[in-house]
């Protein structure tokens, strides 16, 4: 233990060895092309990656102002009335936070009960692969489910009704419930996984000094998964983040946040409002605004609000590192379609 | 059994020796300056000085447990005393700690477990004892050091009893819970290495620290037993003397029962020895009479290294 201090070395013009690099020669050609193919997609995925940061960067910050960060947007067609995107940063992040708070409670409780009770076990093996339906189901589809649950008559409270009666569906609350369905199989998977990898005795010695099942689960492995629970939130809200479909259709694309009623936050909760997703495509040249400036300076901040969150993630899987850690790593496991940042 | 182990009954004798006939004076290994020249051998055999009151706590009657169709262990009946070290010796597979883990009634974690036969305490069924509460009575310390991710100061508060109608959600920390938790430490011998930080990581510690750690929660827990499961095989010889001194020392206050592979630790620190083999119980007796006077062919054999 003590050897950090004297870290001990060979006399010095003494030669060193050291094991020769893995040479490719000898290989056969076809583990060589599929060695020199792994260096070519690893280094043009970078260079996929560093394009999409320079590219927005450069174009972001040239349109960007700090006007635009604190401004609602106008209905306009000059570019210089239409005003900010205040109302799309406010309402990604209301829909993110309302789609979190709803979902890493739900997803922890299922995790905890899938990973340590399990009974009955077909129940167990159902809710499996409900979790897997729902991660699976493209959101759009998920949308369009929403918003046949929240036009329901007796949902009204949570979002519009019409004078006839009719409730349209579309609220904050409605995007943010519809959003926690896309979280929720992350977090389930993230703190499912921390659960697995703490190993029994932790429960046993619990266990060993007269803790029940519950308190156990409570102030011991829920404290020891906190990093994985903090891993899997934070990517759902990425996703929560990104997703325009969800937001198209149960909360309509209007241009600033539109309250129902003078409640100050329910009556917010059951209007509608942008998104910072819906903003950019609206704006872009394939949406109606034809302000691809705007556009360009939003997505910009966009990705800064989702490189942000992945810096938070790895820095409590960092956090999280001494009491087993890699909870990133597994959890970007699950999904393969983003960059795994810790290499 | 390990193969590593050289063949014990040899060590034995050596080791025997000096207990028989101390090389120092009587009452030489008690004072600090002594104690702290002494050798680790010398001070457990000071600390080896006969407890003046033994008294039965536990009691297990025909005892048979079993995990699916396999029974593992067959008719056991065997008392645990207050006062004394029980070491339970013998091969993998013996069932000796299967039958530890249900003096808790640990066993019943495990799926498919069943059982037959009585253990008491203190005269009283277990399996009739609130299960919580029995295994805060009697409390465990494992194999492998397995202290909670939680500061050190945590660890130990964890195992204090919980006051009904507080909630132990957020646990203020009372002078009444830092006296107990100083209390648990000094207790382990684990106090002084760590007074000042309590704070720190429990994770930090060496594997010994982490073992004493272990030791402390479990006699937080006020028990009236107290179990140890191969508490020294993870460990080095240092860290192994330390914990066996321990262990000498606090079997006045609590009963305790180790399960151990390791013979020559067995012979150190226990007063009474119990040979399991493959699910029964061959032989038990004092320390001496199992060690030096084996009843049975299969005792000798063992403790001479001829299997395990």
């Amino acid at each position: 233990m003590a050897a950090t201090e004297l870290a001990p070395a060979p006399p010095a013009g003494s030669v060193i060895a050291r094991a020769p690099r893995d040479r490719t020669a000898s290989w056969p050609l076809i583990d060589r092309v599929g060695y020199w193919l792994c260096w070519a997609v690893g280094i043009g995925l970078c260079l996929v990656a560093l394009a999409i940061v320079a590219f927005m960067a450069v174009k972001g910050l040239s349109y960007l102002s700090l006007g635009q960060l604190v401004h609602s947007p106008a209905p306009s067609v000059v570019q210089s009335q239409s005003g900010g995107f205040l109302d799309p940063i406010e309402g990604t992040l209301i829909v993110a936070a309302l789609g979190t708070s709803i979902a890493a409670p739900l997803g922890v409780a299922i995790a905890v009960w899938l990973s340590e009770y399990r009974r009955p076990s077909w129940l167990a093996r159902t809710v499996e692969s409900a979790i897997e339906i729902v991660a699976g189901a493209p959101s759009v589809v998920l949308a369009l489910f929403g918003l046949l649950i929240f036009a329901q008559s007796f949902l009204g409270f949570l979002s519009q009704r019409a004078a006839t009666g009719v409730v349209n569906g579309r609220s904050f609350f409605a995007a943010g419930a519809v959003m926690a369905l896309l979280a929720l199989p992350l977090i389930v998977a993230s703190t499912r996984e921390g659960l697995a990898q703490l190993p029994d005795r932790l429960r046993e010695a619990s266990y060993a000094l007269g803790r029940t099942r519950a308190t156990t689960i409570r102030r011991i492995l829920l404290s020891a998964v906190r990093p994985d629970i903090a891993t899997g939130t934070a990517l759902g809200m990425g996703r929560i983040i990104g997703d325009t479909a969800i937001i198209k259709i149960l909360l309509g694309a209007g241009l600033t946040l539109q309250p129902v009623g003078q409640t100050p936050v329910a009556g917010l909760l059951r209007g509608t409002g942008p998104t910072l997703t819906t903003y950019i495509y609206e704006n872009s040249p394939a949406g109606e605004g034809l302000a691809p400036q705007k556009a360009y300076a939003a997505a910009f901040v966009l990705l800064l609000i989702v490189l942000g969150l992945n810096g938070i993630v790895t820095w409590l899987t960092s956090r999280g590192g001494q009491s087993g850690g890699g909870g990133l790593n597994r959890a970007f496991r699950l999904i393969p379609f983003m960059p795994n940042p810790s290499g | 059994m390990d193969p590593m182990m050289p063949p014990p009954v040899r060590r034995i004798a050596v080791d025997r020796h000096p207990y028989v006939a101390p090389a120092q004076p009587a009452g030489n290994g008690h004072g600090p300056a002594a104690a702290a020249v002494a050798t680790p051998a010398a001070r457990l055999r000071a600390a080896r000085a006969p407890v003046a009151r033994v008294r039965e706590r536990m009691r297990v009657e025909s005892l048979w447990l079993a995990y699916g169709e396999n029974w593992v262990v067959r008719d056991v009946s065997l008392p645990v005393r207050q006062g004394e070290v029980l070491a339970m010796i013998g091969a993998s597979g013996s069932g000796k700690t299967t039958l530890l883990r249900s003096l808790n009634r640990l066993t019943e974690v495990t799926a498919g477990a069943a059982r037959s036969g009585r253990i008491t305490l203190d005269g009283q069924d277990i399996h009739e004892l609130e299960v919580n509460e029995l295994r805060r009575r009697v409390t465990m310390v494992f194999q492998q050091p397995n202290p909670f991710p939680m500061s050190i100061f945590d660890n130990v508060a964890y195992a204090l009893a919980e006051r009904p109608g507080r909630g132990g959600r957020r646990r203020r920390r009372s002078p009444a819970i830092e006296h107990a938790v100083d209390d648990a430490l000094h207790r382990a011998g684990l106090y002084d290495e760590v007074a000042g930080d309590l704070d720190r990581s429990a994770l930090r510690l060496s594997g010994g620290q982490q073992q004493r750690l272990c030791i402390a929660r479990a006699l937080a827990a006020e028990p009236e037993v107290l179990l140890l499961d191969e508490p020294c095989s993870a460990l080095d010889p240092i860290s192994t003397a330390t914990i066996e001194e321990l262990i000498v020392g606090l079997r006045e206050s609590v009963a305790i029962v180790i399960v151990t592979h390791n013979l020559q630790q067995a012979f150190r620190v226990a007063d009474h020895v119990a040979f399991m083999h493959l699910g029964e119980l061959v032989e038990y007796g004092t320390s001496e009479q199992v060690f030096d006077r084996p009843a049975t062919q299969r005792t000798r054999d063992y403790i001479s290294g001829a299997f395990g």
